[in-house]
Formats: C-alpha cells, sequence, structure tokens
C-alpha cells in the first residue's frame, strides 16, 4: 500500500451508521485492515480523531468484557499474537566481513547450549562489538551431535559444527587435534571457554598449552583497558576462589557462569562454516568406554539428572518405587508425601527440601504449589502426571499428561520393559 | 586379585594448602585425596610404590603442612626446594622426566598462588603424556595400560583406558583422605634436593588482591508497559508453552513421556 491512507468518506459513513445494511460487512474490512477487532478509533471526516469505545476491549473467559489501558490489548487470540511480536522484537544482526573472530567452545551439555555457554557467548559478543567501526564475529566451535536450534539468539554468527564420532564422549585428544585445525586456519583473536569441570576447563586449559599461551581461568570480569596487548583487562579467581587476580587478558580465556548477560536484544546470522583442510586425525592414548550404570538411588537428590517425584496423588507406591527403578531415576516427593511417611526426609524438593537441578523432573501427583516449585527452578523439562488439568504444575510443565498417576506409570513401565526386552532379542 | 597385576610406579605432586577460613598452611585437600587415591592402589597392586614429590619453598610453615601428607602412611618426601614466586613446573618436569614412573598424580587446583589448574596439563604437554582429569578411581593396571573410572557431574562415572606412562587428576570425586597420624609425620624425613628456579615473571606484574563477592545477577525485565513489568514480577508459573495432554488413554500417554525421556537420552540403555 501507498504511504498515503486513502479516505473512503462512503465506507466510513457506513461504519459510523449501525443501521445501514452494509454496516456489518464494512465493519468486517475496516477491521481486517486495521488488524483483527472492529476500530475503535479513526480519522474523522474533518480531520478529528473519532473513537468508538464500544469497540475497545475484548470478552474475557468468564463474558464479562475487560479493558486493557495498557496497550498491549490481550484476551482471545490476540495473545498468541503479542507473543510472536515479542520474540521478533531481537534485531537481526549480520556481520559480512568481521574484522577478527572471537572462538567460543560451548560445552553444550545434554545437546544444548547451557547456561554458562550463554553467558560465555555474552561475554564474546562485549569483545566482539567493542568498536562498532569493526566488529568482530563469534564463531562457535561446536562438536558431536546436537539438540539446539537457537545459535542465533545466542549470539552466534558462525558456525562450525564438527559432527564426527571421533568427538564423541571423553576425546580432548582429537577435540584438541579440531581446535588447532582451527587456530591454523582461522586464526582467532580470542579464544573463550567455559571453565566448567570436564568441559570447557579441561579442553581450554589442553588448548593453552597447545597454542603457547598462558591462559587465565576462571575470568569473571572484564573491562578494557588500551595498555593490554589485546586492549582488554580481566579479573580471575585463583587459589581456590580465595584470590582476584587482575592481568591483561590473554589470548585464550576461560570464564566462569555468569561473566556476562546473555545476549537477549539480536538474532545472530549462525552462518555455517567449514574448514578447508582435513583435520588430522590425533593418536588417542585415551579410550572412552562409555558411562557406567551408577545405582540411582546413591545420587545425592540435588545432582541427580533424572528424577522421579510422587506427592500426594501417588496411591500405588509399590508401583511408584519400582517405575523409578525400572526407568532409572533418583526419587524425590513432595512435602505431602514426606509428611505422611512414604518417602524419607531427605527426599523432598522444594524450598524447605532440596533444589533439585535435574535435566527432567517427572512430577507424578504434585499439585505444583509454590513452595515446589521453587525447588525445581533450574529444572531444564519437567513432566507432569496429575489428574488436575488446571493445577500449577501442569502450567510448568513441557508435558502434561492428565489421567491417573498409577496407570500412566504402569503403562510407561511396561512400554520401557518392552523395549528393552526387544532390544535384547535384536541384539 | 589377578596374577598378572604387578605393582606400579606411583609419584603424587603435592602442594602446600591453605585452610579456606583461618588461612593457615595445612595439607591441600585435593592433594591428599591424591596420595589416598594412590595408598589405596598400593594397597590394591602389591609391589606397587607410591613417592611423594613437592617443588618450593622450605620453611617453618610449608614444612607442617607437607608433613601431613607423611602422616598418610609414607617415609619420605622428596622436596625440590626453590625459591619464593618461582615456576615449579620446569623442576618437576625435568624430575619426572629424568625417572619417570607410570602414574603420576595431582590435584586438580592449588589452594595458593595463582591455582589456575594448569601444572598437570603443563607437565603433560611438556612430557608428551596422556592427561585424564576429574579421576574417581584406578580400577586395573595390566600391561601398561590402566582402566580408571573419571567422575562426571551428577553423580556419574565413566569408565577410560589410558595408556600408561599418564597424569591423572583429582577432585572432590575421589576418595575422602585418611587422617594424618602426627608420630610417623614427625618421624618421616624430607629428601631436600636444591634445584635451579627461574620466577615467575608474568605473576609477579598481575595485582592480586582477596576475592571480592561477585555481584548477584539482578533479574533484568525487559517490558514496554508497567503492565508487562507488573506481570513479569508477580509471574508464579509461566503458562502456554507446554503441552497438555487430556483425555488420553494411559498408554498415549506414557508414550509421549516415553518419546520425551528417549529425546533427552535419560533412560539407561
Ligand atoms: C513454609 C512451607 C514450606 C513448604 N515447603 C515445601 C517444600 O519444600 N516442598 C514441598 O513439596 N512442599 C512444601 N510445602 C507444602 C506445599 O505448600 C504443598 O502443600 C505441597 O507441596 C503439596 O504437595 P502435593 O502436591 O504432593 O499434594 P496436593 O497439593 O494434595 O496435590 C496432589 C495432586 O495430585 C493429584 N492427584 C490426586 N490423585 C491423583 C491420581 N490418582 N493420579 C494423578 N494425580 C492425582 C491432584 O490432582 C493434585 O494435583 C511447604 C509449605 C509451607 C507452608
Amino acid at each position: 500500500m501507498s504511504e498515503n491512507r486513502r479516505r473512503d468518506p462512503r465506507r466510513e459513513w457506513i461504519a459510523r451508521n449501525r443501521l445501514h445494511p452494509e454496516h456489518a460487512s464494512v465493519l468486517a474490512a475496516l477491521g481486517e485492515i486495521g488488524g483483527g477487532a472492529a476500530a475503535s478509533e479513526w480519522l474523522g471526516p474533518n480531520g478529528v480523531i473519532r473513537r468508538n469505545p464500544r469497540a475497545i476491549g475484548f470478552i474475557g473467559p468468564n463474558g464479562v468484557k475487560r479493558i486493557d489501558r495498557s496497550g498491549a490489548q490481550q484476551g482471545g487470540q490476540a495473545a498468541g499474537g503479542t507473543r510472536q511480536a515479542a520474540q521478533d522484537s531481537r534485531r537481526q544482526v549480520t556481520i559480512e566481513a568481521p574484522a577478527f573472530l572471537v572462538a567460543v567452545v560451548p560445552d553444550l551439555s545434554g545437546g544444548r547450549l547451557s547456561g554458562h555457554d550463554k553467558d560465555l557467548l555474552g561475554l564474546a559478543r562485549r569483545l566482539a562489538d567493542a568498536d562498532p567501526e569493526r566488529p568482530g564475529a563469534v564463531l562457535a566451535v561446536v562438536f558431536g551431535e546436537h539438540k539446539e536450534d537457537s545459535f542465533g539468539e545466542a549470539g552466534i554468527d558462525r558456525l562450525l559444527h564438527l559432527a564426527d564420532d571421533a568427538y564423541a564422549g571423553f576425546a580432548p585428544e582429537a577435540r584438541l587435534a579440531a581446535l588447532a585445525a582451527v587456530e591454523r586456519e582461522l586464526a582467532p583473536r580470542h579464544w573463550l571457554l567455559p571453565d566448567s569441570p570436564l568441559g570447557g576447563a579441561d579442553l581450554g586449559r589442553r588448548l593453552a598449552l597447545r597454542l603457547g599461551e598462558r591462559p587465565a581461568t576462571g575470568v569473571w570480569q572484564l573491562e578494557p583497558d588500551v595498555g593490554s596487548p589485546l586492549g582488554w583487562r580481566c579479573t580471575a579467581r585463583g587459589a581456590a576462589e580465595s584470590l582476584d587476580i587482575q592481568r591483561p587478558l590473554p589470548r585464550v580465556a576461560l570464564a566462569l557462569a555468569e561473566c556476562a548477560e546473555p545476549v537477549d536484544e539480536t538474532r545472530h546470522a549462525a552462518v555455517p562454516l567449514s574448514l578447508a583442510e582435513a583435520i588430522p586425525s590425533a593418536l588417542s592414548r585415551i579410550e572412552d568406554l562409555g558411562q557406567v550404570a551408577v545405582d540411582p538411588a546413591g545420587v545425592a537428590l540435588a545432582e541427580a539428572e533424572f528424577i522421579v517425584s510422587g506427592g500426594n496423588g501417588v496411591k500405588d507406591w509399590d508401583g511408584f518405587h519400582y517405575a523409578a527403578r525400572v526407568l532409572g531415576a533418583t526419587e524425590g516427593a513432595s512435602r505431602v508425601a514426606v509428611d505422611d511417611g512414604f518417602m524419607a526426609r531427605h527426599r523432598q524438593v522444594g524450598a524447605t527440601g532440596t533444589w533439585v537441578t535435574a535435566r527432567v523432573y517427572l512430577a507424578v501427583g504434585i499439585s505444583g504449589a509454590i513452595q515446589h516449585l521453587q525447588g525445581i527452578q533450574s529444572c531444564d523439562k519437567v513432566v507432569a502426571i496429575n489428574l488436575d488439568p488446571g493445577c500449577d504444575m501442569i502450567k510448568r510443565a513441557d508435558l502434561a499428561v492428565i489421567g491417573d498417576s498409577a496407570a500412566i506409570l504402569a503403562a510407561l513401565v511396561a512400554k520401557v520393559e518392552q523395549q528393552r526386552g526387544g532390544q535384547r532379542d535384536a541384539a | 586379585m589377578r596374577p598378572e597385576q604387578q605393582g606400579v610406579e606411583v609419584a603424587v605432586l603435592v602442594s602446600v594448602g591453605r585452610h579456606p577460613i583461618t588461612g593457615r598452611a595445612r595439607r591441600a585437600d585435593q592433594d591428599a585425596r591424591g596420595l589416598e587415591l594412590a595408598l589405596g592402589l598400593g594397597h590394591q597392586l602389591p609391589g606397587s610404590r607410591v613417592s611423594l614429590l613437592h617443588a618450593g619453598v622450605l620453611d617453618e610453615a610449608s614444612e607442617a603442612s607437607l608433613r601431613g601428607y607423611l602422616g598418610m602412611g609414607l617415609e619420605t618426601l622428596t622436596l625440590l626446594e626453590q625459591t619464593e614466586g618461582a615456576d615449579a613446573i620446569p623442576a618437576l618436569a625435568e624430575h619426572l622426566a629424568a625417572a619417570p614412573p607410570q602414574l603420576v598424580i595431582t590435584g586438580a587446583r592449588a589452594e595458593r598462588g595463582e591455582g589456575s589448574g594448569l601444572l598437570p596439563y603443563a607437565l603433560a604437554e611438556r612430557l608428551g603424556w596422556p592427561l585424564v582429569s576429574g579421576l574417581a578411581a584406578v580400577e586395573t593396571v595390566e600391561n601398561g595400560v590402566a582402566t580408571l573410572l573419571q567422575a562426571l557431574p551428577r553423580g556419574q562415572r565413566r569408565r577410560l583406558k589410558v595408556r600408561l606412562p599418564a597424569i591423572l587428576t583429582v577432585d572432590a570425586a575421589a576418595p575422602a583422605p585418611r587422617q594424618s597420624a602426627f608420630g610417623p609425620a614427625r618421624r618421616a624425613e624430607l629428601e631436600v634436593t636444591p634445584v635451579a628456579a627461574e620466577p615467575d615473571r608474568e605473576l609477579a606484574q598481575w595485582r592480586l588482591a582477596p576475592a571480592r563477592k561477585r555481584p548477584k545477577r539482578l533479574k533484568i525485565v525487559k517490558a514496554a508497559s508497567a503492565r508487562d513489568r507488573f506481570k513479569a514480577a508477580a509471574a508464579k508459573a509461566e503458562g502456554g508453552s507446554g503441552q497438555v495432554l487430556e483425555g488420553v488413554s494411559a498408554e498415549q500417554g506414557a508414550e509421549a513421556i516415553y518419546k520425551l525421556l528417549k529425546e533427552e537420552g535419560v533412560l539407561p540403555r
């Protein structure tokens, strides 16, 4: 449509005249242009704004008219639209010809960018965007299979995905060889890794020594400093967290969680990249024989990865314990289950129990009281089994199944056992 | 115990620790765990020899804390004496290269100085040995190959095989150290060898200060209107994103849960 608003006085007149036979259709047409609802405001024939107060607001869930004066009208279908708009408010940034590269090697634990990874990418963006005239690009080197689809939102401009089997599991030598190849070919100005046990902490130290750099470890703060070789000064934790070391930022830095704010205003291109030369295969003196089955009951609740938690809605406790064993999950409980004596006190999840960090939390017959929800704040995926579709746990859950807990758990156990039996037959 | 297992030569690198509250010198926790692991290995494989190695200054405080390791049941400790502020890596690398043991066990991080945890990596790079971090247990040593258990986050374990000689680092997942007995610690011997020391010039230029408290991250709400800000502040549980299965049979529900668990990879294989 052109810039000038074309007015149609006849249609405006019909729109104002409720008794006109074409009134409804004209309103609908105007509404389509105006975006969904009947127009509540329009420019009158004399250039004066006219308002229709009856067109304001929406009909709430109980059939009562509601008026939202914040400007962001919600309710009904409009809610979906605003959420869409909120997501799209990120500014798209594309860096065509970067002046330099900031390489980041995220942990990608469980196949997704962790909070630590996102903080680190925020730090990388600070380094890359410091000089708006000559912006750098953030290069992420990602090993193995992943389930992440928002690399761009996290602030990544270039993505190097090395999906070879050789990088699976604990393969520091193969990964190091790949990073050395990246160094030779792309020569990033900065290397950033998360200082997280067994992830970046291990790989980053190896990388730094391979590159002949003395890395900064435990970095938690970064300031511009013209006197330093790279133009930055960092503050790092040393001596078992008892010392702050201020030093010029070296090429390789291992940063702690919360070292910077994660990216939340821009969306980056995450252009896939590949290396021109083949990565030389490293001689491996370490062989990964895979994870060992540990008894999930012995794992501390606070650090368990997969928790099956039972509440007042669990009636068949033997079935619950059996399900936890078959699923290989650590057991948790709500306070009611503990108070009623079905579970031990140290199994209680929540404000007065344990704050858990599980990646998957299966809540069986738990209503989701705020004291309980507090305890599962940092869980990634919450699955709820409950009879009541309106309870708060369902609102928190990523997947909720409405039904009787005992029946669903039994079906789940049967399913897992059947799959396992099938695999054994096939093998 | 299988007959083909013979003893191994283990060197444990130990440092002077720092009590987290009083700041006094003590045996470092992770190093003591490393020694405990080595002693356990000596028990498991008869004929193994465990030696203790430290590079650094010899004074009253450091001697007292080094004797803390000796009190765990060893007779001698080799001390490569250096001046204050010297770089320990070249001295240790030279000593280990001269008489290479099969296993070198260190703590993951020192409790004093830079405490960057670089030392084992630097030694591995200099000696060209493989390194395994986060060790929880040594299962077997056979024909120059060690089978290890590595501690993963969340209480998980991973089994690794590594060709010897190798460097292993331990952290808090390794077995807790035994008590140090005072009498044997007093009677044990420190074998002191003075070595040439290169000062760590870079470290000397850095500014060191007692750790400041890190600022708590604020929950920043970026909202255009007061209503959004209020909603963000008062939000209890954000709904809408999750999938709700209502009116399905138990089998269908179980199927959906099974799919999610499978996707997340939390089911035991
Ligand atoms: C100071 C204070 C601290 C607290 N701290 C904690 C805490 O740390 N942790 C904690 O958990 N609680 C805590 N509470 C208690 C909390 O407020 C709740 O009372 C408690 O969490 C509720 O437990 P629940 O969800 O198991 O039980 P209920 O609220 O009774 O919920 C049971 C749920 O199971 C469902 N259900 C019933 N039958 C079935 C069935 N057959 N199949 C499937 N679903 C079924 C119901 O629909 C319901 O949603 C605290 C309370 C206070 C006052």
